[in-house]
Formats: C-alpha cells, sequence, structure tokens
C-alpha cells in the first residue's frame, strides 16, 4: 500500500518506474475522500489541480533530472499562502480569501515538482494548543478519534499520521509544529528561526513563528527541511546561506553525543507515565553512548508567561489588518470605528479575541513596561542561559508534551490549557531548531521526545535525530485504527 | 493586579473589537485569571538584562530598489467586500 510507505521509499518507486505520479496523488485523494470524514484533517482538497501538478511531474521524472521530493504529495497547514487556492487560517473572517501570491516554502515545492494535495485544518490563526480553536471544528487524532491531535498544527499532523498524505509542512510559534506531532506519533521539526523565509506565512507573531515539516520519519523531514529551507530576499528576517544542507544525514553517531535534561521540564507537571517513557528512552540512548546530565535551567518556569505575552502582543499588531476593508467580509456600521469593530468582533473567534485584548493590554500606555518590556528581559535571560548550557551540551533533551493526547473537551480550564506549551516554547524565544520524535506510548498513546540546539545546529539536530530514532526502532509508530 | 469591567472595555476599543456584555465580562474574568499568572516576572530580577525582541539579531537588511511588475489591481481588489472604479470603498472617515 502506498500509503503506508515513506516519502524517500516513495520516491524510490516513481524512480524506479513502478508506480507513476498520478497513480500516487490518486492513491492518496481516495485516501482522504475515503477517511477523512474521521478525523477534519483537511480544509481544502486540491483535487483537479494535483493530478495537473502530478503529471507536470511524472514529465520531470521521466526526463531523469529531479528532486527526490518531485511527485511527492504533500500537505499545507491552512495559514500558508496559495495562490488561487483558499486560505482561510480556520478563521470566518477568511473564509473565502484566496491570496493572489504563494508562500516562498510552498513555491519552492511546487518548482521542484511536489504535489500540493491539499490545506490543512489549525487553531484559528494557529492559537491553540488541541486544534479546538478552528471555526470548522476540531481535529481528531488517529490514535483515538475522541481525543485531540493537539495543536494548532492538527491538521497537518494528522495528515500524515493517518496516512493521507506522506509529509506536511505545519507552523510553530511556541510548539505547534512539535506539540501535534508527539502527539500524534510522528516527526515534527521545526528549523532555527531564519532558515525557512516566512514570506506568504500569515503571520501570528513575527519574531517566534517558523515553517517546518511533519514526516513518518526523520528522513522524510530532512528531506522536506532541506527543499523549503534557504535565503529569501522576501522574508527580511531570512538568513544568508540558511539552506538545510542534509548530505550527511546518515553520518550521525550517539557516541559521545552530550544531552542535558533540564530538572524544570522533569517536574511534577510531566505526567507520570510520559516520564517513564522518556527514561526508557534515555536510559536506550545511553546503552548506544550518548551521555545524558541532569541541569538547571530556571528561566524555563517563566516561558509560559512570557510567551503568553509576547506572541499576544505581536499578534494584536498583526492582527490589525482584519478590517473588512482588503479581506473578507465587511459588517457596515455607522462610523468607520464601528464597522472595523462590528466586523472583527463578529467574525474572529472567542481564543482569537481573547489574545488580540492580553496583547493590547500588554502593548497598552502604562503596562508596557511592566509587561511586554520585562517579557523580551525574560526572553534574553532565557535564550543566554540556554546558550550557556549549550557550551557543554550538544542538547537539551525532555518530553515534548507532559501529557498524552487529551480528549476532546477535556481540558477546560484556559491557564492549564497553554501551560501545555511549557517543554516547547524555550525553542521559539531563542530561535533554536528543535524536533519531536516519537519514543513509545503511554496509554497505548504516543509520546514525543525533543531535542533543542543551538542556533544553525539544524544538520546536527537531524544527523542525531536520526540516529536516535534507529535506537528507538519504530515498532509503536502506526496508529491501530490503520 | 486586577482589571475593571471599564478597562476591559477601553481595551476593547483599543483593539477594536466590539464585544456583547456577555463577551465583556467573560473577558474580564479571563484577562484577571492570566494577569495573575504573570505575576511571576514581575518578582524576577531582570535588571540590566537587555530585552531581546527578535529570535536572531540581524541588522541593516536592506533590499535592493528594483522596480518589478506589481500585483495586478483586480487581483489586489478581488478579496474586497466592496470596490469601486479599481479602488477599496472605505467606511466613511471624514462627513461631508
Amino acid at each position: 500500500m502506498i500509503n503506508q510507505l515513506t516519502a524517500a521509499e516513495i520516491a524510490a518507486k516513481l524512480r524506479a518506474k513502478e508506480v507513476s505520479a498520478r497513480e500516487v496523488t490518486q492513491s492518496f485523494l481516495d485516501r482522504i475522500a475515503k477517511e477523512d470524514s474521521h478525523y477534519n484533517a483537511f480544509l481544502t482538497v486540491n483535487s483537479d489541480q494535483a493530478i495537473v501538478q502530478a503529471d507536470q511531474a511524472q514529465s520531470k521524472i521521466d526526463s531523469g533530472d529531479h528532486h527526490p521530493l518531485c511527485g511527492i504529495p504533500i500537505a499545507l497547514k491552512d495559514n500558508l499562502s496559495t495562490r488561487n487556492i483558499k486560505t482561510t487560517c480556520a478563521s470566518r473572517i477568511l473564509e473565502n480569501y484566496i491570496p493572489p501570491f504563494t508562500a516562498t516554502s510552498v513555491q519552492k515545492l511546487d518548482d521542484i515538482g511536489a504535489i500540493s494535495i491539499g490545506k490543512t485544518n489549525l487553531d484559528e490563526f494557529a492559537m491553540g494548543t488541541t486544534n479546538e480553536n478552528s471555526a470548522f471544528g476540531p481535529v481528531h487524532n488517529p490514535w483515538d478519534t475522541e481525543r485531540a491531535p493537539g495543536g494548532s498544527s492538527g491538521g497537518s499532523a494528522v495528515a500524515v499520521s493517518a496516512e493521507l498524505a506522506p509529509l506536511s509542512l505545519g507552523s510553530d510559534t511556541g510548539g505547534s509544529i512539535r506539540f501535534p506531532a508527539a502527539l500524534c506519533g510522528v516527526v515534527g521539526f521545526k528549523p532555527t528561526y531564519g532558515r525557512v523565509s516566512r514570506y506568504g506565512l500569515v503571520a501570528f507573531a513575527s519574531s517566534l513563528d517558523q515553517i517546518g515539516p511533519f514526516a513518518k520519519n526523520v528522513e522524510d523531514a530532512a528531506l522536506l527541511a532541506n527543499a523549503i529551507s534557504g535565503h529569501d530576499p522576501l522574508d527580511s528576517t531570512s538568513l544568508k546561506d540558511s539552506q538545510i544542507n542534509i548530505s550527511d544525514l546518515k553520518a550521525g553517531s550517539l557516541r559521545g553525543l552530550r544531552l542535558g535534561i533540564p530538572e524544570e521540564l522533569f517536574g511534577p507537571e510531566i505526567d507520570p507515565q510520559v516520564r517513564e517513557v522518556f527514561e526508557l528512552a534515555c536510559d536506550n540512548l545511553a546503552r548506544e553512548g550518548a551521555e545524558i546530565k541532569r541541569l538547571s535551567l530556571p528561566s524555563i518556569n517563566y516561558g509560559v508567561t512570557t510567551y503568553y505575552i509576547i506572541a499576544p502582543a505581536e499578534a494584536s499588531s498583526n492582527l490589525a489588518r482584519f478590517d473588512g476593508v482588503r479581506f473578507g467580509p465587511r459588517i457596515e456600521k455607522e462610523g468607520h470605528i464601528e464597522s472595523f469593530s462590528a466586523t472583527r468582533g463578529e467574525l474572529f473567534g472567542p481564543e482569537v479575541k481573547l489574545r488580540i485584548m492580553v496583547g493590547t493590554y500588554a502593548l497598552s500606555s502604562g503596562y508596557y513596561d511592566a509587561y511586554y518590556h520585562r517579557a523580551q528581559q525574560v526572553r534574553g535571560l532565557m535564550t543566554a542561559e540556554f546558550e550557556r548550557a549549550y557550551q557543554d551540551l550538544d542538547f537539551i533533551i525532555s518530553p515534548t508534551s507532559p501529557i498524552v493526547a487529551p480528549k476532546l473537551g477535556g481540558i477546560t480550564d484556559q491557564m492549564a490549557l497553554k501551560a501545555l506549551d511549557l517543554c516547547t516554547i524555550p525553542a521559539n524565544m531563542g530561535g533554536f531548531p528543535s524536533i519531536s520524535i516519537p519514543c513509545g506510548l503511554a496509554y497505548d498513546l504516543p509520546v514525543g521526545f525533543q531535542l533543542t540546539g543551538p542556533v544553525m545546529s539544524d544538520e546536527k539536530i537531524l544527523q542525531a535525530s536520526y540516529a536516535i530514532e534507529q535506537a528507538f526502532g519504530r515498532d509503536y509508530r502506526r496508529p491501530p485504527i490503520l | 493586579m486586577s482589571i475593571s469591567l471599564d478597562e476591559v472595555r477601553h481595551v476593547a476599543n483599543l483593539a477594536r473589537l466590539q464585544l456583547s456584555e456577555t463577551e465583556l465580562l467573560s473577558f474580564q474574568g479571563q484577562l484577571n485569571s492570566l494577569l495573575g499568572h504573570f505575576e511571576d516576572i514581575q518578582n524576577l530580577d531582570v535588571s540590566g538584562v537587555a530585552p531581546k525582541p527578535h529570535a536572531v539579531a540581524m541588522q541593516n537588511v536592506f533590499a535592493r530598489d528594483i522596480a518589478h511588475q506589481p500585483l495586478p489591481r483586480e487581483e489586489a481588489l478581488r478579496n474586497s467586500a466592496d470596490t469601486k472604479a479599481g479602488l477599496f470603498i472605505v467606511p466613511t472617515i471624514i462627513e461631508e
């Protein structure tokens, strides 16, 4: 069955002419049509256009000169702008928005002949931890469809986990790739900030947002990271020489790898069974020659607060553009401020409105110093603490999520939901590359193992992850429902 | 620190969000809960720590000043609720 294969395996079959690009694309389209009613992972399926792209990809393959991802279907989080294809951000305010341009990351995939198979569900404007904030209904986790897949890139995580696409793209502002990857049992990678262009990614928190891949394994994630990375003059925060080089991917070894577990990510917040699975994984790596030590990074305790000031502050500014003039429907009232306010009040969902309110408050006169300025100082403190730790360590490790996938509607305390980002937030604060790899099951649900490294260590983190994945084995990867 | 209903109303106005009375009350509760949690950084010693506004700091990023084909007007206007004569129609701001 094609759907069970990795992207690299499908690529080999395409090269060997054992299967055509059209057959591959059609098989995934058929699966989406048949299975996605269980998951709600896709908001738009590009059925017709995908087949056209597949035939174009086939010509490239036949010519013999093509990228490994040519002819491979890829699902795209619906906050990535796609020219002539609806891009909703799972919000009613963009329900019928059709971008006139394409995000650089997606354009790069188009150029090498990858297939944009569809747009995936997310928390509205990528704001959420469980993917329950979508205006178009929650996404269901294939490991247990009564459970959440994690957010905010829940649709992209489920697309890969439920084998509706071999690969997908998500965006990660405070953990939105790694967290759902962990809860759905797939690999999710957030590259160093600036290695993948943000041009065309609908902005949530510009200093934290980064695009990255979901895949069945590290090799596939690396292939996709390589394809979307690189300097882009259209994004002023794009780094020079930023393409992620994966030629030495399989050369990594665990011998002498220096890993550190911060005690702040190993406290009572972590579910005991998750902790047990993580500890077994660590023992496994130590047997293979990794050196694992405990350390303290006290500023991690302030990560959630810092994030929930900085991200909403940036969001309140970024989302000011949605006023009913240039995009989306408009609710007409007497006076322009009344029109803007009515449109925004009616069409944004509750979580988006809450975050705009938090951000506006934190930036408002009289509170700026106590909240926004201070949060940026804590961000500086936290980054410096991690950078000091990297002088003696290759990577900081922890469980990706404190818990396994929660029941849909199971967590009602808003602060408890937000606190689930504890382990993933520091990487966004420092711009660090960070990956989640499946490392076992607790309560028969996936547990993610997270590695975070210094800025620009993407190649090293992928190499180490490749070796770690081999050490973990992959017997527990497929959801039983499949 | 706790936020009054009038302050919530003021912030909603700054944010250009029209909220019902029920929403205002709900946001008052949620904001107060969040602000309560935000207290933890108020006691942290950050004296002398430079604020970090960017993930990876960069300086002097310039774009080359080259003329290029802009987006065609009809495409730029395509997603607007109201346009006329190749322009966005905005709500009336200045009375006659």
